[in-house]
């Protein structure tokens, strides 16, 4: 006999697939788990017992999954971790290339110099920021490379949030739950190593402080 | 025949250090008239717009054209397809330099590069300077 499912069951499915696409949250799979299992009436055969018992561990192995995954607590590694990481990056790219083109005036200054010098030095020196101006194409290989890893996080980043909408509102409370800060500082809190530009004091503000 | 050091040249890339290092390059080199277009499509207005460049160095990973896409717009443009085009780019898996190749690309040079291959590259293209 073809396999047939409840009408309510099937208007359910139905439902999911318009509001959610691909995207179902873990709570409603155990609604439709908990239907199905509704719906199967009479004698069980051997057959249908060994689906039950198959279904029953899967929603298990879900609850499971769901319980440690929470635990990872993905919104932080989305908000906090991912966020600061590609922030740092870009931080990179935007320091090395403002470095790489004072390096480039100063060499194209030294350029300046050559017809000044007899025809012996000006060859050393052009010799001499050839060699500069060879050496700054690593920052366009730096910043590819670095974009590169950039585009990678914000993969993982939008796969983390598919996660976190699957999982649905409760691990967001979870979460936020776990994320409350007891407001001491320790040590390791004080490692926090070189600042984004905008966010860091200057040396007049540390003065100010210090001397405070 | 002589290269003409007064030719023009179009040097193509999204990223504006790298145009800066080509020019300071092609200037050690000789060469004083250098234009500069940040990705294909203006690279392509430029030419189309009269100014006869002798040479054309440009990078492939840009947008909105790609300097693929400008080598095959270039290519298939009865006024422009004679003009070297050298791609100087970071891509360097096989396919990308085949690809180029089947474009019609005059010479590949992978990034990062030193002024004795651009070089050496320019005089396989151009003849000897």
């Amino acid at each position: 006999m073809p396999l047939s499912i409840d009408r309510d069951l099937a208007l359910h499915l139905e439902t999911l697939r318009k509001e959610r696409g691909d995207t179902v949250r873990v709570d409603d799979i155990g609604d439709i788990v908990r239907s199905l299992l509704g719906s199967m009436s009479g004698d069980l055969s051997g057959g249908d017992l060994k689906l039950y018992q198959e279904v029953e561990s899967l929603a298990g192995y879900i609850h499971k999954a769901k319980a440690e995954i929470a635990a990872l607590r993905p919104q932080d590694i989305q908000s906090e971790f991912i966020a600061s990481a590609t922030d740092e990056l870009d931080a990179i790219v935007g320091a090395t290339e403002a470095a790489t083109n004072e390096i480039l005036d100063a060499a194209e200054s030294l350029d300046e110099l050559t017809p000044d010098l007899t025809p012996e030095h000006a060859q050393k020196l052009t010799d001499v920021t050839t060699r500069i101006f060879e050496a700054c194409n690593f920052q366009d290989i730096t910043g590819q490379r670095i974009s590169k890893i950039v585009k990678a996080l914000k993969h993982i980043e939008e796969r983390i949030d598919d996660l976190v909408n699957a999982f649905g509102p409760e691990l967001k409370e979870q979460n936020g739950a776990a994320a409350g800060d007891d407001g001491v500082i320790t040590d390791e809190d004080l490692l926090n190593g070189p600042q984004l530009p905008g966010m860091a004091h200057d040396q007049a503000a540390i003065d100010a402080l210090f001397n405070d | 025949m002589a290269v003409d050091k007064n030719m023009n040249i179009l040097i193509v890339d999204d990223y504006k250090t790298m145009l800066r290092i080509i020019r300071n390059l092609l200037r050690q080199l000789g060469f004083v008239n250098i234009d500069e277009a940040t990705d294909g499509a203006m690279a392509l207005s430029m030419m189309r717009s009269g100014a006869n460049y002798g040479l054309v160095i440009s990078d492939w990973n840009m947008e909105p054209m790609t300097g693929l896409q400008l080598l095959r717009e270039v290519r298939s443009d009865a006024k422009l397809k004679p003009t070297p085009f050298i791609m100087v780019t970071a891509e360097s898996k096989s396919e990308n330099v085949i690809a180029a190749k089947e474009a019609g690309v005059s010479n590949y040079i992978v990034k990062p590069f030193n002024a004795e291959t651009l070089k050496t590259k320019m005089v396989s293209v151009l003849g000897d300077f």
